[in-house]
């Protein structure tokens, strides 16, 4: 699932070509970039160009793993089997995508201990939406509804990434994620259909939290977006921030319709001459807060992330250790 | 595939391996990715868990990304060019009588 705050990240001053031989290998990048062609891991490539893909691709990677946690919580607590097996089936997704990214991510040169290293520094972001608690069981089918919704709104254009093997990754957990989203509404569905007057407050609770949080997830205004246009110029990012933005928000109002449920916004609004939905204005403040680390689970999740990793030290090196084992006995024999 | 990764590079890391996945019987094994694993064995338990989980496949392969020696990207034009101004190699190049067109 997953992008968001992918163009977030220090501002890189390009550097100024080289050489003669530097500048026509440049000039045949854009070229193929200019006709829609991809470029492949042992292409020549620009340094910024793979700086830019190795930081969006990594932080895509790390909000799958980090979207793990607030799923986790839930999985001994889901209402039936059913659901049980609906969620650790999700989550072992998440785990999936995660593992398609890093792999698309070292092909630009980086390992995969040095992406992890960055994620449990600190030093790498992931998408802030996975800093929100997940408090009712009414929340995991929000997510799914609501995030992965998001997430699918930004992650089709990545399938027509000028990068190859990271568009190729998307065209797999694009096709997974699309079972993400609608479990979630059926999860929500049988809730407002069959549910008691708590249950059904109960889902009504979970939308008016994740809202707004999930339009944030197609990142700041056009304006101010730090790397978009370089990045659309590219082609990393095919759709800006705000037309994704609208285009879930118009989808998502009529979905929400026929849940039953109403959206968190007094301002939301049909409106017949753009032939979309207006909306409010989004608290950004929040958004920079969550994203500089102080959203109400920003520290949690860092810690639990790391104590996995931690937790897990001991059966790498053990399974290391037994492949050593094998291949010496085998060269012995 | 990644060729910065090697074992001798990352000792604490597990060694990286392309995986091949047989969609079904009938047809060729594909490239679809890859993963970190130990060992062989384990590549091909980690591949099944990443790569088929629903139905995608009925045998993949596993092969160690340094043990693949791929053609250089340099070397495209000389390799795969030649071939460009050979057209008289496809079956459409042959202009047949109407009635015999279809053969």
């Amino acid at each position: 699932m997953y992008t968001q705050a992918m163009d977030l990240g220090p501002k890189e001053e390009r550097k100024a070509v080289r050489s003669a031989e530097e500048a026509e290998l440049e000039r045949r990048f854009d070229e193929t970039i200019d006709a829609g062609g991809f470029i492949e891991a042992k292409d020549w490539m620009p340094d910024h160009y793979r700086k830019t893909l190795v930081r969006q691709i990594s932080q895509h990677a790390h909000s799958e793993i980090v979207g793990m946690l607030p799923e986790g919580n839930w999985v001994t607590r889901a209402p039936t089997l059913k659901r049980k097996a609906i969620l650790l089936a999700k989550i072992q997704d998440e785990g999936g995508h995660g593992l398609y990214l890093y792999a698309a991510a070292e092909t630009l040169g980086v390992s995969r201990d040095q992406l992890l290293d960055a994620l449990h520094s600190g030093k790498a972001k992931y998408s802030s939406i996975f800093n929100y608690p997940t408090l009712n069981w009414a929340d995991i089918g929000v997510i799914g509804w609501l995030v992965d919704g998001a997430a699918i709104m930004n992650q089709v254009p990545l399938t027509r990434c000028s990068y190859a093997p990271y568009a190729r990754a998307m065209v797999r957990i694009c096709r997974e994620e699309s079972f993400h989203q609608r479990q979630g509404f059926d999860a929500l569905n049988v809730m407002m259909r069959e549910g008691s007057a708590a249950q059904k407050a109960m889902v009504q609770d979970a939308v008016n939290r994740w809202w707004w949080p999930s339009l944030m997830m197609f990142g700041p205004p056009d304006g101010e977006s730090v790397h978009g246009a370089q990045s659309a110029r590219w082609g990393i990012k095919r759709i800006s921030n705000d037309d994704l933005r609208q285009k879930f928000i118009d989808a998502t109002a009529d979905q929400a319709k026929v849940l039953g449920v109403s959206l968190p916004d007094p301002l939301l609004k049909w409106n017949a001459e753009r032939g979309h939905y207006d909306f409010g204005p989004i608290d950004w403040d929040e958004f920079w807060r969550v994203v500089g680390g102080n959203g109400p689970c920003n520290r949690e999740r860092l810690a639990a992330r790391v104590q996995a990793w931690d937790d897990g030290a001991w059966v790498r090196d053990a399974a290391l250790a037994h492949a050593r084992k094998q291949a010496t006995k085998e060269e012995a024999a | 595939m990644n060729t910065s990764t090697t074992a001798t590079t990352t000792r604490s890391e597990w060694p990286l391996w392309e995986i091949f996945v047989r969609p079904k019987a009938g047809l060729d094994h594909k490239h679809c990715g890859s993963l970190h694993a130990p060992d062989a064995k384990m590549a091909v338990q980690m591949a099944r868990e990443v790569y088929t989980r629903r139905q995608e496949g009925s045998s993949v392969w596993v092969v160690r990304s340094s043990d693949i020696v791929a053609s250089d990207p340099g070397d495209k034009d000389m390799l795969f060019d030649p071939a460009e101004d050979k057209v008289y190699r496809h079956p459409t190049f042959y202009e047949l009588p109407e009635a015999v067109n279809h053969m």
